[in-house]
């Protein structure tokens, strides 16, 4: 075969190829920051970013899980109930083998937790992979469920945790390594090994090409099941990395423990830059999504002009202006 | 070789301008053409329909023949040419607009909502109202009636999911009859009848002719277009080649008008090495639904084609073998049986199925190069859990030099590739995996003569490499031009196999629209 067009005139690919969607977040990230500054000078204060950064660590761990579930082509509504329900099943277990065991109760809790959570994410996606029901209604279904368990477990009240377990278990949350708040450096940590896995990974790239084109997928001989299986593995896992780092917060679970946290977390992937209908993942949008919110957040808590109350709200008109976005801009 | 039919075709052109086609044609269709962008699909035909009259339209898959019908009935406008409407300019902008000047057409696809009941689905848009509230009782009474008249004894109260294909069939039928009507486009609408129920079919559009209507009937079964047609006309790559008397054309006329052209510079000239032993033995294949009890070989270093009309099965036999369909029967790569349950597992035992859906199987248009290249290949490709990256380009720079991929840029996503080289990223993608046996389905569709050719190239170079090759094309053309043997297909079955002298179009035509016995070297199946 004649080789017409040379090789050596065609443009290498560029090692890092950034668009609109890859620094769209960042960019919202900074204009709000200069908002808050305007608003009230206080905002940039180290002490108030920190706190508004190690709050939303929750959200953002969460939504790095929800980044693989919805960049595969899924939807997981379940995660808020999810949550508080591992929060439950968690603080439960270490008040039991608080006497024997003592503070070693706490690492067993932890490893519970993430078991729990990698089973929670794997029912779910049983049921939407094996199961073939539309995630939405599926998760739907065990959003009630783990609800339901929670406020049965804790019989309509609270579960508090041990109080001998609590001042071993507290820095997990109130503490710090080398000034920076712990959550901030779990969640950092969970985008960098999300990152590698969605980036540098072979499961990544099935990840991506299931939810950008499923018959694609299936051309190619990647199983659907599979990757989306895992994807929801890795989101209940997550979860549970959440609720670790949430049970010392309010040394409690409740029934009302993680209500709302679905919309805050698929919020904070779609305006990170994931489309909802799946494809490539952006999973430290996603964590810049999550910090976008609870800036938010913050400032309609520092500012006088909207009730704090309505914080739910904004995040509502949030995800709808970010998938307008999404559907006008191609 | 078609000398007589032109004489003819040129007689029959003298006749028609001396009686003044305006004032006996109900639609005439003047010079109309349709472009998309560079590509014409449709270039100056020139029809007249009339009233009482069955008039045919045949031609290849890809000759124009249901864009001219959506012409017709207004769902596309011509890029050039008119339309008049006994004698009157007309222009559809809306398929409405064709319906209110009394053009009814009858989808190939039935298009009814299953959870509706006939009367519903029957008016569906256009419910009738009395005092503001739905007539149920008065569509359901005129249901009956245009049923009744069709020939249709369902129920009007039955939901259609409930009710039978052919009654469905109907159903829709009364639904295009049930405003005034004068010329009715039928749209291959026996492809999903059996027997009886074409026959049921066939009455009722003699039943139209008789009572004034103008019919234009698009089909591939040529047997019934010499049975029902007044006048057929011929269409090929777009333009018309010519309106003939329906009785005079037998169906092997028929078949040849609809192919026959000299293309023979685009193939690769045929290797005269013969096919080695089998590679693949696909035994009893069944696709429920699409392709029942196929038994075939293909050789070391053969082109193996199979011929068939659109919805013969041909596609979905593949995807049974592929994994990607549930399937019964065997299929054994040199004499390995191959779990088929399974796409992963075909496609490691050393099978690759190019798809015809390039755009919406084969690539990810919005990812880039490398990742569409290496996704089929990942497991062989990246050992380990990690990605190459280095690798991958490596293979992509490769690929782009071998397959003559043309692009400004390795960062450029794969959709911005032109047709014919997003087809060799494709082909290069599903060589990745070195299969032994390679399946290319409508390898060439929507791609330019010099792609084409390539194409045909890297083909015939595969199987000088020992593999066998498999092609599944609607261009018989195609076909006859690089396939050592062809196996045909119809209504989900193998009809017949041609070879050698054999090879001819209107012999792969007759058994792909026939039952009709072909002469030479043919080997009907049992």
């Amino acid at each position: 075969m004649t080789i017409i067009a040379s090789s050596t005139a065609i443009r290498p690919e560029r090692e890092w190829n950034i668009g609109w969607t890859d620094v769209g977040p960042f960019v919202a990230l900074v204009v709000l920051m200069l908002i808050g500054f305007l608003i009230n000078p206080d905002f940039l204060s180290a002490t108030n970013l920190g706190n508004v950064v190690t709050r939303s660590a929750f959200i953002a761990i969460i939504a790095v899980g929800a980044t693989f579930v919805i960049s595969s082509g899924g939807l997981d509504l379940s995660v808020g109930s999810m949550a508080a329900f591992i929060t439950g099943i968690t603080i439960m277990f270490m008040n039991r083998m608080a006497p024997e065991w003592g503070v070693l109760a706490i690492p067993a809790g932890m490893t519970v937790a993430i078991v729990v959570g990698l089973l929670c994410g794997l029912m779910n996606g049983l049921i939407v992979t094996i199961g073939k029901i539309e995630p939405f209604i599926a998760t739907l279904g065990t959003m009630g469920i783990f609800r339901a368990l929670i406020t049965y477990m804790s019989d309509g009240g609270s579960i508090p945790i041990d109080r001998s377990l609590r001042d071993a278990y507290r820095p997990v949350y109130f503490g710090t390594f080398v000034g920076i708040p712990l959550p901030i450096i779990i969640s950092v940590a969970v985008a960098a090994v999300a990152s590698f896995i969605l980036y540098k990974m072979k499961y990544g790239r099935k990840c991506a090409a299931v939810g950008a084109n499923e018959d694609v997928a299936r051309y190619s001989g990647i199983s659907i099941i599979k990757t989306r299986t895992i994807a929801y593995a890795i989101q209940g896992t997550c979860v549970a990395v959440a609720a670790i780092c949430y049970v010392p917060r309010l040394g409690a679970a409740t029934p009302t423990t993680g209500v709302l946290w679905e919309l805050q977390v698929i919020t904070a992937v779609v305006i990170g830059g994931t489309a909802l209908r799946g494809g490539k993942g952006h999973v430290w949008g996603t964590v810049a999504g999550a910090v976008i919110l609870e800036l938010i957040a913050n400032l309609m808590v520092l500012s006088d002009f909207v009730s704090e109350y309505l914080v739910a709200g904004v995040q509502g008109v949030i995800i709808i202006i970010a998938m307008l976005i999404q559907r006008f801009s191609k | 070789m078609s000398s007589v039919l032109s004489i003819e075709r040129e007689g029959e052109r003298v006749v028609a301008q001396k009686a003044d086609p305006l004032r006996h044609s109900l639609l005439r269709a003047e010079g109309v053409s349709k472009q998309y962008g560079p590509v014409t699909v449709l270039s100056d035909v020139t029809l007249d329909i009339l009233p009482g009259e069955i008039h045919a339209i045949i031609g290849e898959n890809g000759a124009g023949k249901s864009t001219f019908m959506r012409l017709l009935s207004g769902y596309i406008e011509p890029t050039a040419g008119t339309l008049a409407l006994s004698g009157q300019h007309v222009r559809f902008a809306k398929p409405e607009q064709a319906q209110d000047a009394g053009i009814a057409l009858v989808h190939q696809e039935i298009l009814l909502a299953e959870a509706l009941t006939v009367a519903e689905n029957l008016f569906l848009g256009r419910e009738l109202t009395r005092n503001g509230v739905v007539d149920d009782r008065t569509m359901r009474r005129l249901a009956t009636e245009k049923l009744t008249e069709l020939g249709c004894l369902v129920s009007p109260n039955a939901l259609v999911r409930n009710i039978a294909l052919a009654d469905r069939q109907l159903v829709q039928i009364a639904r295009a009859l049930l405003d005034d009507y004068r010329i009715v486009i039928f749209d291959e609408p026996t492809a999903v009848l059996t027997g009886e129920e074409v026959e049921r079919l066939l009455a009722i559009i003699l039943q139209l002719k008789e009572q004034g209507a103008a019919v234009l009937y698009i089909s591939h079964r040529l047997d019934e277009v010499q049975r029902l047609a007044d006048k057929v006309t011929v269409l090929r790559d777009g333009k018309k080649i010519g309106t003939y008397p329906g009785r005079t054309l037998s169906q092997m006329d028929m078949a040849r008008l609809m192919v026959g052209r000299d293309l023979a510079a685009l193939y690769p000239e045929k290797r005269t090495k013969a096919a080695g032993e089998a590679m693949l033995t696909v035994r009893d294949l069944s696709v429920p639904g699409f392709a029942k009890n196929i038994s075939f070989q293909a050789h070391k270093s053969e082109i193996l084609g199979f011929a068939g009309m659109i919805g013969a099965g041909r596609t979905e036999l593949f995807e049974g073998i592929m994994g990607l369909r549930p399937a019964t029967g065997t299929v054994e790569l040199e004499g390995k049986p191959i779990n088929i349950r399974s796409p992963r597992a075909v496609l490691d035992a050393g099978i690759g199925y190019l798809t015809e859906d390039r755009k919406g199987k084969g690539l990810l248009l919005h990812e880039r190069l490398a990742p569409n290249l290496t996704l089929s290949a990942l497991t062989r490709f990246h050992p380990g859990i990690f990605l190459r990256r280095s690798r991958e380009q490596d293979a992509l720079r490769a690929a782009v030099e071998q397959y003559d991929i043309r692009l400004k840029s390795f960062g450029v996503k794969a959709g911005q590739l032109s047709g014919g080289n997003q087809q060799k990223l494709l082909l290069a993608k599903v060589l990745l995996i070195t299969p032994s046996v390679v399946v290319v389905d409508e390898p060439t569709r929507g791609i330019d003569i010099a792609n084409k050719a390539q194409i045909y190239a890297f083909i015939q170079s595969l199987v000088a490499e020992g593999k066998a090759c498999i092609v599944i094309s609607s261009e018989m053309q195609e076909l006859i031009g690089i396939c050592d043997r062809i196996l045909v297909m119809r209504e989900g079955r193998l009809r017949g196999e041609v070879s050698g002298d054999a090879m001819t179009e209107h012999n792969v035509a007759l058994l792909a629209t026939s039952d009709a016995a072909v002469d030479g070297n043919v080997g009907g199946r049992k």
